[in-house]
């Protein structure tokens, strides 16, 4: 097994099955399965191996069900494996050391792990307690994240009656108050409009920049991913699809660009350089393929009444649908 | 050891300010905490009036004594974790309390100490008040008084892993109401809250010296109120003992064995 030392995560041919009970509908599929009952075995995570250096932001895609969230609680700590190695921060996280608990966090955008009733402040001071933070540090690092997330107006007031935005601020003040060094980040921006998304995002940023953590996030918002992160790692049905530059994935998986053309003569006779995809005022989107590209622009240019003209690879969402196509066949 | 004290401290706060979020609840269950043992005073007592004064030796005064010390000890013992694991799994709760540098049990020790501290304060004049009402008859000695609160406390711990390990159960059950309502049957009747054991056929009391359920309870209130011999007392010290040794045990086993478990459910 190959373990790289300058890894802070380093993930070996790691593997995840569950045991679900089947049945059929109808009540006499229920009585059989109290005399048998009838197990079947669902894949969740299928041996992927990847690594993080200190201080990277890796968005990790997929689709739902692909094994990103049962690859995040193994890391964590919440889940044995089936089979294969991690280790974080020297750590063998399914050991739930005390010690590797300590410099981690794991947020999960649907769960929360502050207490309801009474407000987030109080839930910080117990946090301290558990965390073992020393008075002066916990200051500090409560003013950073005050600032930062602007929680002043909200620290006080009971949990449940904060805005979901509102709440995951807190949420994230909360499991961020030990500065752990790898953080964990599952659906963070889930259900939030889009300046509170902008707020955690850049705030994931900062953190990151401020105390050098290592960031593993997943999110279905490609603002979110392409915002944070450089490189990422795409899974499918619990296998790795792809690890490596954001830029690299719609080079390797979609064969098309889009080219955006803006001339006064509309679309007609266009539909000769490639696929129009969209026709709006003075303006229209055709889909070529990545190897043409070059040739069809050259033709464009030459033969056509062009103001202006963009080439853009198509978006992250359609590259990563169609590389789960690809990688699911 | 001080890193918890502190969690302890800080736990306390959290939980304090939780109670007082529910003081309708809390006065609530409070009262029928009270009002259950002394429907049985009333009714023990009708009985031994009709039986020319006393019950197999127990007098008016003596079963007056025996359900006020028991509403104390049964608060002072009560517990509801098992109904918070159930929420815990459900819900996918337990998570959070899993990544914590910190065993769960501890959160709930000092949670369930600060309800009962509070409860404490309105609890003790309601039991006064009902001791000027209904005359208890009592022989504390200073020997019974100063074993009773090491029993006391042991029948706390007892109760509290016996239920923390019934709250895991919920690992295997998912629904546990049937779990709860075996449990509560055996409470109920083996524990003492219905009255006296010595007054039960001795089947049953034999059956009750076998498990928990009357050191967590019936033991501590007789041992103070003078109603038990010196072999009944050391009998049943070495009893709880026992039994604290049991339930952690047990407890520990259904931990580590519930966490793989909750682990192959997906966390």
């Amino acid at each position: 097994m190959l373990m790289d030392h300058s890894s802070v995560i380093s993930v070996c041919d790691l593997r995840r099955h569950y045991t679900v009970s089947r049945r059929d509908a109808g009540l006499k599929a229920a009585l059989r399965s109290i005399v048998r009952r009838v197990t079947s075995e669902v894949v969740a995570v299928d041996g992927i191996t990847f690594h993080l250096a200190p201080g990277e932001i890796v968005g990790f895609l997929g689709p739902n069900g692909a094994g990103k969230t049962t690859t995040l609680k193994m890391l964590s700590g919440l889940l044995y494996p089936t089979d294969g190695t991690a280790v974080v921060l020297d750590y063998v996280p399914w050991r739930r050391e005390r010690a590797l608990l300590q410099q981690i966090a794991l947020v999960m955008g649907q769960r929360s792990q502050l207490q309801w009733d009474i407000p987030a402040i109080d839930s910080f001071a117990l946090n301290q307690a558990i965390y073992r933070i020393d008075p002066p540090t916990y200051r500090h690092t409560l003013d950073e994240l005050t600032e930062l997330l602007d929680l002043a107006p909200l620290l006080t007031k009971p949990v449940r009656t904060l805005s979901l935005g509102e709440r995951m601020k807190c949420e994230l003040a909360a499991a961020l108050l030990h500065r752990p060094r790898v953080l964990f980040l599952d659906e963070p921006t889930i259900g939030l409009d889009v300046t509170s998304q902008r707020r955690i995002r850049t705030f994931i940023a900062e953190y990151n920049l401020r105390y050098e953590a290592t960031v593993l996030l997943t999110s279905h918002y490609m603002a979110d991913v392409e915002a944070l992160c450089r490189r990422v790692i795409l899974i499918h049905r619990g296998k790795l699809l792809f690890d490596g530059n954001l830029r690299e994935l719609a080079q390797r998986f979609s064969s098309h660009k889009t080219v955006t053309v803006y001339t006064p003569e509309g679309a007609s006779g266009l539909a000769s350089y490639g696929e129009v995809i969209s026709t709006e005022e003075g303006q229209v989107k055709l889909r070529v393929p990545r190897a043409d590209t070059a040739w069809v622009v050259h033709r464009l240019l030459e033969e056509r009444t062009i103001s202006d003209l963009t080439i853009e690879d198509p978006p992250i969402e359609q590259v990563i649908e169609q590389a789960s196509c690809l990688g699911g066949r | 050891m001080k890193t918890l004290l502190a969690v302890y401290r800080a736990q306390f706060k959290t939980s304090f300010l939780m109670y007082l979020q529910y003081r309708t609840s809390s006065v609530l269950w409070l009262l029928g905490m009270v009002l259950e043992p002394v429907i049985y005073l009333v009714v023990w007592s009708t009985i031994a009036r009709a039986n020319g004064g006393a019950v197999d030796g127990y007098g008016v005064g003596d079963f007056a004594a025996y359900f006020l010390v028991l509403s104390l000890v049964n608060h002072l013992t009560d517990n509801w974790v098992y109904y918070e694991f159930q929420e815990r799994v459900r819900q996918g709760l337990l998570s959070a309390l899993l990544l914590r540098p910190i065993h769960p049990i501890h959160a709930d020790i000092a949670q369930n100490l600060t309800y009962k501290c509070i409860m404490l304060v309105v609890m003790l004049p309601t039991v006064g008040a009902l001791a000027l009402v209904f005359h208890p008859a009592a022989h504390v000695m200073l020997f019974t008084l100063l074993l009773f609160f090491p029993s006391l406390l042991l029948a706390i711990a007892i109760r509290f892993l016996v239920e923390w390990s019934l709250g895991l159960t919920v690992f295997w059950t998912t629904q546990m109401s049937a779990v709860l309502q075996a449990y509560y049957v055996a409470l109920f009747f083996l524990s003492g809250q219905m009255g006296p054991l010595t007054l039960f056929p001795v089947p049953v009391q034999l059956l009750a010296q076998l498990l928990p359920f009357q050191w967590m309870l019936a033991f501590p209130v007789q041992l103070l109120l003078g109603q038990l011999d010196q072999h009944a007392i050391v009998l049943g010290l070495v009893a709880q003992a026992m039994w604290l040794c049991l339930s952690l045990a047990l407890m520990t086993v259904l931990w580590h064995r519930g966490l793989r478990r909750y682990s192959g459910m997906g966390a």
